[in-house]
């Protein structure tokens, strides 16, 4: 057989796939098996097991390979999570490893010019640089912020390095803008972080909700397997509840507007009207739930140095009873623009015994300034009638990164946090220090910056020196202008590890060319608590390196070789097994290495063999001890808290002078900035360029039709794009929407950096802005 | 020599019979959906004329509503590697 030959095969196999991505996003549960006999014909492709690395679904993919080049992509019939489907992001995704501007050398600014350097020199100039800060500045000078997109080893060695061996808390991750209040909602609600469900939830439940989460454009695949049900098993009703009307509205059985902020103030009227009808599960909620009340009022956090510790305090039923007097459905209907009768119904399908319900969020309910209370007081609705770790009843919080859950939360790459516990605690930081091979002085007790202060602790000088790996904050930071300008300062030194070009490697002084996703080994955590080991399946171009090597890299410059001391050729493995010993226990146990290897993914805990699917529920979850249908065992009263939060507003709401909100999000087709997948032609060529959703009513007065340009202009800056009236989404009147993927048009110029006082979660959904026809 | 990919739409019922009609024709390969009325078409021709004489026999096949193009690739147009994979 020729190579020409298998050429043409492979590009009959894209065809194929092409076509079968295409029919997938127009048919949302469609599926081919007629697909391997075409697959067959392909010939000479060899496959090999991935997790997709474009959103926190964590999709199983198999990647052909011909040669030392990846060429095609199927779904993964192995996967439990897509069971063979992908979406139109996932299908052309090892596109994105050949865009011609691909970074393949390490660049460093001389004379103001970035010059190409051997990767050694720049590695050498880090170590260098890193040192000499430290020695001007202090160990707290120096700062790595990492991502979600962090495969598990780069979070862990970049912990390792800088809390263990450096001594300093500056370790921050994009996921602190994604998914921060998802965790201490589960913190503040389960004294435990991560779901307690699963997606087989899907199959089982009868209700769904997503609270402002737009499934069918952010989570393909599962929406997809939620459309699947409902045809399947016929009782089965999606409700949206959203701010703005998107495709998963369109294809929902009812959609339910509310104004932004105001689902606050809807989740307590819904518990309401489940006393007053006494849908309460007594029994349930008698052994397993007990009430807090925490401190109100508690700010922003748009001013510098901002602080805020909660104070929670014990209240029972009859307390949060009352609390819950200011929620009635006519008084909600005022604030939130939901219709008492909406209000009633809603609270109906969580309170029926007969129906499973399954509440859906991410982004809506996270990037809120009170997103910890957003996400407490869901959890209450399932906790008063007890529809919650039992298969289709689950509050489920979905990340948006493949390895928000694996790299972030789990790892702890956050300045509070160690891969065990939290810096504050000294049992934590003497576990830390064993398994790290360091002094247990060297864990500073004190966290430091969380992701904004970081930058504005950069702008300010506090920090001189920050190491940006994965990520691309100089699109992605709310109030952009200011950490921009900070960035660019004199005397900062900016090392950015990158696969494209980007704005943020635009204010680099050093640019170290990474490997991208199947270019090197390692491994991902999804939304469900899924660990996806993947192998090196392609080479890395030119000089290209893992993020994780090039931290060891640098770590051993710096003297640290006894805690960095793996060779190339099996880091992998050595780290995930180092790492496993901060999670040796029921609650949390890791797969070994070899079972990941083996596997498209292993759900933790992984206990005696098993995974575990449900957890707090002892038919699934080895850690419950206490002998009752329930154990919620993360807080010390083994009970799940139900929080008396109010509804408080946003932080800046439109008024007179900027009369619309501004809600910033995502599309299908881009994953977050576009770096990746604007390089895609299939995927740029069907989402070009950004643009602001306008409700026709409000296009028409301000005299613009589709297309035209409009300015949207807020008290931070300004930014003008083409409008889109009647497109795929529609906000309400005096609101516009804009998707963040497109460097021409950088809406967070003009995004507030506002942000959960207990998460430190910025809020790009809501900020006020006036518009002008440009 | 244009490979191309589509999703075809079958006359309402006629399904199978697009199937196997498309099927029969030489340079074409089709699979059905299993659950959703839609079949995927990929073609591969040596060259225009050929690739022309099967757009008639296409357009002549009773049971097909309609045709869908998602992907094309031809490698007068495509030369090297790095063809579909550029920005
Ligand atoms: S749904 Fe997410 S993980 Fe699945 S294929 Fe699409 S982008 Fe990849």
């Amino acid at each position: 057989m020729t190579m020409k030959l298998d050429r043409r095969s492979f590009i009959k196999s894209a065809a194929a796939t092409s076509a079968i991505a295409t029919a997938a996003s127009l048919f949302p549960g469609i599926s081919f098996a007629g697909w391997e006999k075409l697959e067959d014909a392909a010939g000479m492709i060899t496959w090999h097991k991935a997790p997709c690395r474009f959103c926190g679904t964590g999709c199983g993919v198999l990647v052909g390979v011909s040669g030392e080049r990846a060429v095609a992509v199927k779904g993964d019939p192995n996967c439990s999570v897509n069971k063979g489907l992908c979406c139109v992001k996932g299908y052309h995704s090892v596109q994105a490893l050949y865009g011609k501007d691909r970074i393949t050398r390490a660049k460093v600014r001389k004379n103001g010019e970035m010059v190409e350097v051997p990767i050694t020199e720049a590695l050498d100039l880090i170590a260098a640089k890193m040192k000499e800060t430290i020695s001007s500045h202090g160990k707290d000078s120096v700062a790595v912020y990492g991502s979600g997109q962090w495969t598990i080893p780069d979070g862990y060695v970049a912990s390792k390095l800088f809390k263990g061996c450096i001594g300093t808390n500056n370790v921050e991750a994009n996921a602190r803008l994604c998914m921060a209040s998802a965790v201490t909602g589960f913190m503040t609600s389960f004294g435990i972080d991560e779901p307690m469900g699963c997606y087989e939830d899907i199959e089982h439940a009868n209700v769904f909700v997503t609270w402002g989460n737009n499934m069918a454009e952010m989570h393909p695949v599962l929406f997809s397997r939620m459309l699947a049900a409902r045809k399947r098993n016929g009782d089965v009703e999606i409700i949206d509840f959203a701010t703005r009307t998107t495709r998963t509205s369109q294809a929902a059985d009812k959609s339910i507007l509310f104004k932004p902020q105001t689902d606050l103030a809807v989740a307590n009227a819904i518990c309401h009207e489940i006393i007053r009808n006494n849908w309460v599960n007594r029994d349930f909620v008698n052994k397993h739930v007990s009430f807090r009340k925490g401190l109100t009022n508690i700010g922003y956090g748009v001013e510098d140095h901002f602080q805020f510790q909660d104070k929670p305090e014990g209240i029972n039923f009859a307390e949060f009873e009352t609390f819950l007097k200011d929620y009635t459905p006519e008084r909600v209907e005022k604030i939130s623009g939901v219709s008492a009768r909406d209000i009633r119904y809603l609270a109906s399908l969580y309170g029926d015994p007969k129906k499973k319900v399954t509440s859906f969020w991410c982004m809506g309910m996270n990037q809120h300034t009170r997103g910890t209370w957003i996400n407490n007081l869901v959890y209450n609705i399932h906790l008063l009638v007890g529809k919650i770790s039992t298969p289709g009843n689950s509050p489920f919080s979905l990340t948006g990164q493949p390895s928000a859950c694996g790299t972030v939360r789990e790892v702890g790459t956050l300045t509070h946090k160690l891969p065990h516990g939290v810096v504050m605690n000294e049992h934590d930081r003497q576990m830390a220090a064993e398994i790290w091979n360091v002094p247990v002085e060297n864990i500073d007790p004190k966290p430091t910056y969380h992701t904004v202060e970081m930058f504005r602790a950069l702008d300010r000088g506090d920090i001189r020196f920050i190491w940006i790996q994965v990520t691309n904050p100089m699109v992605t930071m709310p109030k952009l202008k200011r950490y921009r300008d900070g960035a660019l300062k004199e005397d900062r030194f900016i090392v950015v590890s990158d696969v494209y070009p980007t704005p943020t490697t635009d204010v680099a002084d050093v640019i170290l060319p990474a490997a991208m996703w199947i270019e090197q080994e390692g491994m991902f955590g999804n939304s469900e608590r899924r660990t996806q080991h993947f192998d090196e399946i392609v080479p890395p171009p030119g000089e290209a390196m893992s993020d994780t090597w090039q931290l060891i890299e640098v770590a051993r410059r710096l003297g640290y070789e006894k805690q960095f001391p793996w060779s190339r050729d099996e880091y992998i493995g050595k780290i995930w097994e180092e790492y496993r010993r901060f999670h040796d226990s029921p609650k949390h146990n890791m797969a070994p290495y070899e079972v990941l290897r083996a596997r498209p993914g292993v759900q933790w805990p992984f206990v005696n063999g098993r995974e575990t699917r449900w957890r707090f529920n002892p038919k699934y979850d080895p850690a419950c001890t206490s002998g009752e249908d329930f154990h919620f065992y993360g807080h010390k009263d083994n009970r799940a808290w139900i929080w008396a939060r109010p509804y408080e507003p946003a932080a800046e709401s439109p008024d007179q002078e900027y009369n619309f909100w501004l809600n910033t999000g995502r599309v299908v087709e881009h994953w977050h900035t576009g770096s990746m997948t604007r390089r895609v032609p299939v995927l740029h060529n069907a989402m070009p360029s950004s643009y602001v959703e306008i409700n026709p009513d409000d296009a028409a007065e301000l005299g613009v039709v589709n297309g035209d340009m409009v300015k949207i202009i807020s008290r931070r800056g300004e930014v003008a794009m083409p409008a889109s009236i009647n497109g795929r989404g529609v906000p309400p009147r005096g609101m516009v929407f804009v998707p963040f993927f497109d460097e021409s048009y950088l809406i967070n110029e003009v995004t507030l950096d506002a942000f959960c006082p207990i998460s430190k979660q910025p809020d790009y959904k809501k900020c006020a802005v006036r518009l002008e026809k440009a | 020599m244009p490979i191309l990919g589509y999703i075809a739409s079958p006359r309402s019922g006629a399904k199978k019979e697009l199937l196997q009609e498309l099927n029969a024709l030489q340079y074409c390969e089709a699979f059905p959906a299993d659950n959703v009325d839609i079949l995927i078409l990929v073609t591969d021709t040596p060259d225009k004329e050929t690739e022309a004489m099967l757009q008639q026999q296409l357009k002549d096949i009773n049971a097909l509503e309609s045709l869908s193009m998602t992907f094309g690739y031809n490698n007068e147009l495509h030369e090297g590697e790095r063809n579909d994979n550029e920005a």
